[in-house]
């Protein structure tokens, strides 16, 4: 592109002539373009492909009684009742333990911090975080969580092996680690789209930095904080390699609950301790290892069915919410 | 004198600066009125600061815990199998190296070389297929796509990131395979290829939307200026837009990879999982993170066998966190690049 700079007088062609002539159809170009075209449109056709499949397969086997049912009959009959519950328990769980440190890791770094050394060490961590590959989660849960922390509490409390084994507790704490960076990265999002000026009002009226974060840019933000909670969740219960050694079952008689005993009556909780059914895991297992897979293929299709409409409709929700809390800040 | 000069030098500089980051001023510029703050309230303020700024570094932390207890977990490889076992090992009777990945054995064998080749034979024709794809959907989305067409179609590329890995395993298992053994009629009906397939449905998303991030970053000068010389659309995207978008595009392509090499789910369901020193791409091969994920659960805690599981999740960290690191740092510079 480096041409002299010498000037050229008006009858003289530009540089690279061929450029300059209009009427001359760029053929290369209409075929790299449509190729692009057709690239992009095998490439929907293939995610509604696979999505149209999954439907199909599992519409025929879809009833509320699979849905709440347990499985019977080694598996090849029944429904999904516990997978669903351990998949709601756990990512109940594990939101509960990611949203506060993750909101507040996200304030600190929008809020407090001033751009710097330390500031790009603990962004480039969250970036870090994210790539991890899911199985060496996996290695960690089983690493620091059950063997030092749970064996450590056991040690301590004297209470013999609770904790420090396999439980429905790491599994979640496992998997707060892994949505961490999803929260933290949507909250640092929706925090930064609150205009500065939101933030010099509030001082100008004499608020505090606190009482600024907590009545003006808290509120404003609110929506995408939201959104990355329900991506969070999304992806939690989407995982498996991550609890694949962590207190996942292939089939329990019982769901993972223990009664606290109140003297008059009891009241039912999810046992942390406990193991649990997973329904990522559970198309897994079917799929690969149970007895007869040709024969466990329908609720193989139905269980992952309700996984994926379970993902989608989130992932959906946590889209719409994006665009319209985008929508709205544009007014501003 | 000089003293006070240098404060109020100081204090001008800081202003200065904390102007030019658009933040929030520290409490001791904060308004001139500043000293009717009462100290109850300076002390709760500081309170909240530090309570923020330690759950700040729960990210630097967490990545420091994963490195010290994958360490600390693998460290007994070090000891009992060493780290020329987890290379080849010798035969006993005829004293050819062997390359074995068969750890259940009396003689137990460690060598991660054909683990590490299934993991390159599924993630690089992974990489390839989705760098295609990828690239071809940001430039459709950045470029091609407008208005309403473009606002409904990005959405539907981030829906595709967000299918649970374990479907499309399922997906490649059920129907995929079966599908290619009556198209190509490979080796092994679940082989590298379906696997390096199932891979790429979970990479084109991050490829696409990391490469329509970058193209999208482009000011729209530059392709003013390129119409304006007479360059049709093509030669805009060809010679402008994809040079200077570049880095970020690379950057998809590391991260991408990166992500081929630590995906579990699919390689586990997809690749046949048999420890082949020969890998080809129509046979059953088995990834480090397919390794992993079947024998995790078999093993007896802190025998040789978990020692040498968690050795190879070390490797995979290490190889992960240098690829992520690469990809940041390209993208950091490019951010700096293009802001103007």
């Amino acid at each position: 592109m480096e041409e002299n700079p010498k000037i050229y007088s008006l009858n003289s062609r530009a540089p690279s002539g061929t450029l300059l002539k209009k009427s001359k159809f760029d053929l290369g170009g209409f075929l790299a373009l449509s190729v692009v075209r057709i690239l992009f449109f095998f490439l929907l056709f293939l995610l509604f492909f696979v999505l149209a499949k999954i439907i199909y397969g599992g519409l025929g086997v879809l009833s509320l009684d699979f849905l709440i049912s347990a499985p019977t009959n080694n598996m090849t009959e029944g429904g999904i009742g516990p997978a669903i519950f351990g998949t709601l328990a756990v990512t109940i769980i594990m939101i509960v333990i990611a949203v506060p440190v993750g909101v507040f890791s996200a304030i600190y770094l929008n809020e407090y911090a001033k751009p710097g050394v330390v500031t790009r060490i603990i962004r480039a961590s969250v970036n870090n975080l994210a790539g991890v590959p899911s199985i060496v989660f996996g290695l960690f849960g089983l690493g620091f969580f059950v063997l030092f922390v749970g064996k450590g509490i056991d040690e301590l409390l004297q209470t013999g092996l609770y904790l420090g084994q396999p439980a429905l507790l790491w599994a979640s704490a496992t998997l707060a680690v892994l949505v961490l960076p999803i929260v933290i990265v949507s909250t640092l999002e929706a925090l930064n789209s609150v205009p500065e000026s939101h933030r010099n009002a509030s001082y100008g009226l004499g608020a505090t930095q606190w009482q600024t974060i907590k009545n003006v840019v808290l509120p404003q933000a609110k929506p995408g904080i939201l959104t990355g909670m329900i991506l969070a969740i999304s992806r939690g219960a989407g995982e498996t390699a991550p609890i694949l050694f962590l207190g996942c079952a292939f089939f329990l008689p019982n769901l993972p609950v223990t009664y606290i005993d109140l003297g008059l009556f009891y009241i039912p909780m999810v046992n942390p301790a406990d193991q649990f059914m997973y329904l990522a895991y559970h198309i897994f297992i079917l799929s690969t290892q149970s007895a007869n897979p040709t024969l466990t293929q329908p609720i193989q299709y139905g269980t992952t069915f309700v996984l994926i409409a379970l993902t989608l409709l989130l992932n959906l929700t946590a889209i719409i919410f994006r665009y319209r809390f985008r929508k709205t800040l544009g007014k501003i | 004198m000089k003293s006070t000069e240098n404060q109020i030098i100081d204090s001008l500089e800081n202003t200065e600066a904390e102007r030019s980051e658009n933040k929030p001023a520290d409490q001791k510029y904060t308004s001139p009125y500043a000293k009717r703050i009462s100290k109850r309230t300076r002390i709760k303020e500081k309170i909240i600061k530090y309570f923020f700024a330690l759950h700040g570094f729960t990210a630097v932390v967490f990545i420091l815990l994963i490195f010290i207890f994958l360490f600390k977990e693998a460290w007994g490889a070090f000891n009992h199998i060493g780290l020329v076992d987890f290379l080849y090992q010798e035969s006993s009777q005829t004293g050819n190296k062997i390359y074995e990945w068969y750890p259940t054995s009396e003689n137990a064998r460690y060598s991660l070389i054909p683990l590490i080749l299934g993991t390159l034979i599924t993630a690089i024709p992974a990489t390839l297929i989705s760098t295609i794809f990828g690239i071809a959907a940001g430039i459709y989305l950045s470029e091609i796509a407008e208005g309403k067409m473009r606002e409904f179609l990005k959405p539907a590329i981030e829906l595709f990131a967000g299918i649970p890995t374990v479907v499309l395993g399922f997906f490649m298992l059920v129907v995929g395979a079966t599908f290619f053994q009556d198209l190509l009629n490979p080796a092994n009906r679940l082989n590298a290829f379906l696997a390096a397939l199932g891979l790429s449905l979970v990479i084109i998303p991050i490829i696409a939307s990391l490469t329509e991030d970058a193209l999208h970053s482009i000011p729209n000068e530059m392709r003013m200026a390129a119409y304006g010389l007479g360059a049709t659309k093509w030669q805009t995207i060809r010679r402008v837009i994809l040079p200077a978008a570049i880095s970020g595009v690379s950057a998809g392509i590391i991260l991408g990879f990166g992500r081929a090499i630590g995906e579990t789910m699919i390689v586990l369901m997809a690749s046949g999982n048999a420890a082949n020193l020969f890998v080809e791409l129509f046979r059953s091969v088995r990834t480090m993170t397919a390794t992993i994920a079947a024998e995790m659960g078999e093993v007896s805690h802190h025998s040789d066998h978990y020692y040498a599981l968690f050795f190879i999740g070390v490797v995979l960290f290490t190889i992960t966190f240098i690829l992520n690191l690469f990809a940041e740092i390209i993208i950091n510079k490019m951010r700096k690049k293009i802001k103007f």
